[in-house]
C-alpha cells in the first residue's frame, strides 16, 4: 500500500541556480499526481528530491522537509533506505543491457541479498504481470537481454523492475516521452491500474496525459509551484492566470 | 529558387557540372581495402621470415624445441639451454615469459581497475586531473629507466624485506623458497612489469567506465544501491568487455617487454616453481645472446624463440578473445 507525501519549504539548487523555491504540497496516498509545466520549470528536480536522487549530482543541494509516510527523508533516513521504498522510472528506458529480462526485474532484490529462488520467481512474474509485460516476454525471460526489447517494452520492464522491490511510492519522470503513441497508451493504462496500490507521482509534458491518469495536478513555473489542485479544477477552472495561459497553450 | 528570367541559379549550374565521383569513390575503396589487407601481409611476412631464418633449429629439433628438455651429462639434472655444447630448448623461456607476465597481471589488474574506479566514481574533481596525468606519465618512461630503478631500488627492497616476509608467510606453498640471495627473479620481473602495464590497464578501463551512460548508474541507485553496488552493477558490469580488452592489451605489452625484465629476472635458463628463483624470458634471451651467438645454430635457435614469442602472443590473445566471446554470448555487447 502506498503512503502520502508531505513537502514543506523545499528548496533545491544546481550550483548557484535556485531550481526549486519554497515548494509546499501534500501528495495523497494511493492516487496518481501529475506535475506539469514548461521545460526547466523544476518539476523533474522536484521528483528527484522525493527519493534523494537530486543530491547524487555533486553540485546539487537541498533544504526543507519531505515526509514520506511517517519518515522525514532528509532528517532520519539514509538515501539508500529511501530509494528502496520510493521507486523511480526515468524518461529514457534504462534496462541493464548485460542482464536477462528476469535478472533485470530481480536486480533490486538481488542487490539487497534476497536469494529465495521460488519467491524470486513469483515476484518476477507478479511484477511483469503488473507492468503488463508478462505475456510478451514469458517465453524468453532468461534467454533475452533487457536491451533486446522494443522501447515501450523496455520502459514497462523498468516499471516492473521498480515494482519488484514493492515500493510505497512510484516516481515517474516523463515515462512516456520517448515512446510511440501505442506504447504511451499502454503505460497510461498501467498507471491507471497501479495507482490503487501505489502512490504515483508522474512528471509529464503532455497535458492530456495528466488529465487522463491523475486525480491531482500541480503546475510548476520557474522553480515555483504555481497551483496544486484536483486535475479537474486545474484543467477547467484554474485559479491562477498563469496556469490558464499554460493549459490553453498560450505559452510553454 | 525556381527558374526565373535569368535561368537556373549559379548553385544549380555548379552542382550540375559536377560528375558523380564514381571513379574517386572506387579508388578510395580500393585504397582502404589495401590498407586493411596489408595487415595480413605484414603478419604473414614476419612469420615467414622467422620460419626461414630458424630453419636450422627446425630441422635439428623439430617441434620438440618447444617442449623437450635434455639431461646434463655431468650432474644428470634436466637441462634446457647450452649453446656451447649445442643443446637448445625454448621451454624455460616460454615458462619465464608466461610466469612473469601473468604475475604482473595479478598485481596490475586489481590496482589498475581500482585506480580507474577511484578516478571515475569517487575522486574529488581537483585530484582527478593530476592523478590521471601521473598515471599516463608512467607509460611514457622508457623501459631502460624502469630497469635501472628496478635494479637499484626494487631488487634490494625485495631482497631485504619482501622476499624473507613472503617466505615466512607463504613458504609452505612452495612458491616462495628464499634460496636466491640476489633478489632477482620472476617476482622482480613481474613487479616491474606490473608497474609498466598499470597505465595501459587503468587508462583504458577508465575510458570504458566513463563511456557507461549515466542513466545506468541512476537506474541502480534508484533501486536503493550503495555506491559500491552501483559501481559493480551499473558500471563494471556494463564495462566488463572493455576492461577485458584493457587487460589483454596490458598482457600484450608484458609478454613482449624486454629491457626492464632482462635487467631483473636473473637470466638463468632454468625452470623453478619458486617465484623468488632466477629465471629468464623469451625477449630477455634474444636481447642478451643474439649479438654474441656462438654458432649459426645458436642464432637460429634465438630466432625460433622469437617465432615462439610471436605465436605465444597470438595464442594468448586468441584465448582472451574466446573468453570474451564465451562470457558475453547471447548478451549484447554494450550499454546504449
Amino acid at each position: 500500500m502506498g503512503v502520502g507525501i508531505e513537502v514543506s519549504n523545499l528548496n533545491a539548487w544546481y550550483g548557484s541556480n535556485h531550481t526549486l523555491q519554497d515548494i509546499n504540497l501534500n501528495i495523497p496516498a494511493n492516487h496518481a499526481t501529475a506535475l506539469i509545466g514548461p521545460s526547466g520549470c523544476g518539476k523533474s528536480t522536484f521528483v528527484r528530491c522525493l527519493n534523494r536522487m537530486h543530491e547524487t549530482n555533486p553540485i546539487a543541494r537541498v533544504t526543507g522537509m519531505v515526509r514520506i509516510g511517517d519518515r522525514d527523508i532528509y532528517a532520519d533516513a539514509k538515501p539508500v533506505e529511501i530509494r528502496r521504498r520510493v521507486g523511480m522510472v526515468f524518461q529514457r528506458p534504462n534496462p541493464f543491457p548485460t542482464m536477462s529480462i528476469y535478472d533485470n526485474v530481480a536486480a533490486g532484490l538481488k542487490l539487497n541479498g534476497f536469494s529465495n529462488r521460488r519467491a524470486l520467481d513469483e515476484i518476477v512474474e507478479h511484477s511483469l504481470r503488473n507492468s503488463a509485460l508478462w505475456d510478451e516476454v514469458k517465453d524468453d525471460l532468461k534467454k533475452k537481454s533487457g536491451a533486446s526489447l522494443s522501447g515501450g517494452q523496455q520502459q514497462r520492464l523498468c516499471i516492473a523492475r521498480a515494482l519488484a522491490v514493492d515500493p510505497e511510492v512510484l516516481l515517474m519522470d516523463e515515462p512516456a516521452s520517448a515512446l510511440d503513441p501505442v506504447s504511451t497508451s499502454k503505460i497510461e493504462d498501467l498507471i491507471f491500474q497501479l495507482k490503487s496500490q501505489y502512490t504515483i507521482v508522474i512528471v509529464t509534458h503532455n497535458m492530456q496525459q495528466a488529465a487522463r491518469v491523475a486525480e491531482k495536478t500541480g503546475f510548476f513555473l520557474n522553480g515555483r509551484l504555481v497551483e496544486f489542485d484536483s486535475t479537474h479544477k486545474i484543467f477547467t477552472n484554474p485559479a491562477d492566470k498563469r496556469t490558464e495561459d499554460y493549459i490553453t497553450g498560450r505559452f510553454g | 529558387m525556381g527558374p526565373g528570367k535569368e535561368g537556373p541559379s549559379p548553385v544549380r549550374v555548379f552542382l550540375l557540372s559536377r560528375g558523380n565521383s564514381a571513379i574517386a569513390d572506387r579508388a578510395f575503396r580500393w585504397l582502404m581495402t589495401l590498407c586493411a589487407f596489408s595487415i595480413f601481409g605484414i603478419v604473414g611476412l614476419i612469420a615467414w621470415r622467422l620460419m626461414v631464418s630458424s630453419q636450422m633449429t627446425w630441422s635439428q629439433f623439430g617441434l620438440g624445441f618447444f617442449y623437450k628438455s635434455f639431461v646434463d651429462p655431468v650432474n644428470h639434472q634436466p637441462m634446457y639451454w647450452d649453446p656451447v655444447n649445442g643443446y637448445f630448448s625454448a621451454v624455460p623461456f616460454i615458462y619465464g615469459t608466461l610466469v612473469s607476465s601473468f604475475l604482473s597481471l595479478l598485481i596490475a589488474v586489481p590496482l589498475g581497475v581500482g585506480l580507474a574506479i577511484f578516478l571515475t566514481e569517487m575522486c574529488p574533481r581537483a585530484l582527478r586531473g593530476p592523478l590521471a596525468f601521473l598515471t599516463e606519465l608512467l607509460a611514457a618512461i622508457p623501459s631502460i629507466v624502469y630497469g635501472l630503478w628496478a635494479m637499484y631500488a626494487l631488487v634490494p627492497l625485495l631482497r631485504e624485506y619482501v622476499n624473507p616476509l613472503l617466505t615466512s608467510l607463504l613458504g609452505w606453498t612452495g612458491l616462495f623458497n628464499n634460496d636466491n640471495p640476489t633478489g632477482l627473479g620472476f617476482l622482480a620481473g613481474g613487479v616491474i612489469l606490473s608497474i609498466m602495464i598499470l597505465p595501459i590497464i587503468s587508462s583504458l578501463t577508465r575510458e570504458v567506465m566513463t563511456a557507461v551512460p549515466h542513466s545506468q548508474r541512476e537506474a541502480v541507485l534508484a533501486l536503493g544501491a550503495t555506491r559500491w553496488e552501483m559501481i559493480r552493477m551499473g558500471v563494471l558490469r556494463n564495462a566488463r568487455i572493455g576492461i577485458v580488452g584493457a587487460i589483454i592489451l596490458g598482457l600484450g605489452r608484458a609478454l613482449g617487454e624486454t629491457m626492464a625484465v632482462t635487467m631483473v629476472i636473473g637470466n638463468t635458463p632454468e625452470i623453478h616453481k619458486s617465484l623468488l628463483a632466477n629465471g629468464t624470458s623469451m625477449a630477455a634471451v634474444i636481447a642478451n645472446e643474439f649479438s654474441e651467438a656462438v654458432s649459426d645454430l645458436h642464432r637460429s635457435a634465438l630466432i625460433e624463440i622469437g617465432l615462439a614469442l610471436f605465436l605465444v602472443t597470438i595464442v594468448v590473445n586468441a584465448c582472451a578473445q574466446l573468453l570474451v566471446w564465451v562470457v558475453t554470448r547471447g548478451a549484447p555487447a554494450q550499454a546504449r
